[in-house]
């Protein structure tokens, strides 16, 4: 599937923009995308790759080896479901790599990957997690930073 | 179950072991038709050892119990399964015997205007001809006697028609089939169509067909139903389950079985 986004769709509304200060945690955050890549961090912080390493394996959070494998052996089982992730980093920009955990239907509308940073256009979701995005920002900004020491 | 022991007895005093699995790497006989796989061909050999294990399959302990209720008076109208259907291992001959039954369902029922599965057959027998209280759907009754239900009908290939009535029934239940739902955004078809035979972290995917239901599962210590599997299958992509025997899970029901035409009834199937 080679589907190419819009150069530049800015993801933004009032609504969404109002309920971020009042309940920050799992909010989705504002983001622009430019040619397929998130350039600016969601929070305007660095990640802490340590801790992107642990919520990435986090079967509650992450999730990630359900589909991918990881350069971490002490895990057993690692999914077959998408590529392996090992030098991602050289393969994608950090922008790229953050693009497609927010949202990979950016890049691919069919795929199977769930986007981890959305709460638009879901059907029937568990009402608790209603509203709410998969990792909250910080969290999808450890993952991109770990995601970035993955070189090969 | 008295009667399984004795012969398990018998065939152990003249030194015959459990037969070995019937299936060949890449070669699955009747557990293959076309491109449709039943689950038991992405089962461990474990597990398929266990299904084929006439005496150690753990399933048959359900079938036994529903032997029994198949013949026990309960209700106003003091009547058993075995007053209005006689022998249950007998082919289908209009109104008596079950073999066979379990290939069709789920069928359209006239009566109530939509499609109804053995679950709910059950318990219209229950209800209506009996006048005794229906069973609890995930009950160790209404397990044990859909389990022995659909024994009957056993290595019989799976044969539902959607034709007639049923259709806009089976077009709703493939719709669910393909609709991405849950915080995780995903359908059916992604897990069991598009990604049939890769891992999901320890799991390897199957093509998620219908024909082995109630299903023993290792995990459990127990057979499940299909309609559990169901809400098992929505939940782990965070999306909200509906109930069993909703209108939704037995079209889905419809389409699904339809889906594993051709397949032989493998209830009581033993998976992970
Ligand atoms: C349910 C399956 C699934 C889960 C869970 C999942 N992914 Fe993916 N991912 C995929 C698939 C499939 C692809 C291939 C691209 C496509 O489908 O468009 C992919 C692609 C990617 C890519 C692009 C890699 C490349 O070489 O093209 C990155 C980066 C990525 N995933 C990161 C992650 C991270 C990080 C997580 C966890 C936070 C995650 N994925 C969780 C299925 C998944
Ligand atoms: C995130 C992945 C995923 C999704 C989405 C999913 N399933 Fe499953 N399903 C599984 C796993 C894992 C199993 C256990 C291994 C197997 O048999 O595939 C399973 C098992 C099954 C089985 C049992 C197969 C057997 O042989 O015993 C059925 C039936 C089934 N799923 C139906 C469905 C239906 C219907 C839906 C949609 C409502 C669905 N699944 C959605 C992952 C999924």
């Amino acid at each position: 599937m080679s589907f190419r986004p819009p150069a530049i769709a800015v993801f933004s509304s009032a609504i969404v923009a109002a309920l971020i200060t009042l309940t920050p945690p799992a909010q989705a955050h504002e983001y622009k995308v430019v040619d397929g890549a998130i350039a600016v961090s969601l929070t305007g912080q660095a990640g802490d790759p340590v801790n992107g390493k642990k919520t990435a394996v986090h079967r509650k959070k992450g999730n990630c080896l359900a589909c991918h494998s990881l350069p971490i052996p002490e895990q057993q089982f690692h999914g077959e479901i998408g590529p392996d992730l090992n030098g991602v980093a050289s393969r994608y920009s950090e922008g790229e790599i953050r693009a497609r955990i927010v949202d990979p239907k950016l890049a691919n509308a069919d795929t199977i990957m769930p986007a981890f940073h959305r709460t638009e256009g879901l059907f029937r979701q568990i009402e608790k997690f209603k509203g709410k995005t998969i990792l909250s920002a910080q969290e999808v900004e450890d993952i991109v930073a770990y995601l970035m020491t993955l070189t090969e | 179950m008295l009667h399984r022991l004795f012969i398990l007895s018998g065939v152990a005093a003249l030194g015959l072991v459990a037969m070995p699995p019937a299936s060949v790497a890449g070669e699955w006989g009747a557990y293959e038709v076309g491109d449709i796989r039943s689950g038991y061909t992405y089962a461990a050999e474990e597990t398929r050892a266990i299904q084929d294990d006439e005496f150690g399959n753990p399933g048959f302990i359900w079938v036994d119990y529903g032997e029994e209720l198949w013949s026990d008076v309960d209700g106003a109208a003091g009547k058993s399964c075995e007053s209005c259907h006689g022998d249950a291992s007998a082919m289908k001959d209009g109104v008596s015997g079950m073999k066979g039954v379990a290939t069709k369902y789920p069928v359209f029922s006239e009566s109530m205007g939509k499609p109804i599965n053995i679950e709910q057959q059950i318990n219209n027998c229950r209800v209506n001809n009996m006048e005794a209280d229906p069973y609890k759907w995930e009950s160790k009754e209404m397990l044990s006697m859909t389990t022995y239900v659909k024994y009957q009908s056993h290595g019989m290939p799976v044969n539902v028609d959607i034709s007639g009535a049923i259709a806009p029934f089976y077009e709703k239940g493939k719709n669910f089939y393909y609709k991405r739902r849950g915080q995780l955004d995903m359908a059916c078809s992604n897990c069991h169509v598009d990604n049939a035979g890769n891992m999901i972290r320890a799991n390897l995917l199957s093509q998620g067909m219908a024909n082995g239901f109630p299903t023993y599962r290792l995990k459990w210590q127990k057979p499940g139903s299909l309609h559990r599997r169901f809400r098992g299958c929505n939940k782990q992509v965070r999306a909200k389950p509906y109930a069993n025997g909703s209108d939704e899970y037995v079209n889905l029901e419809v389409f699904l079985t339809h889906r594993s035409n051709g397949l032989p009834i493998e209830t009581p199937a033993v998976r992970n």
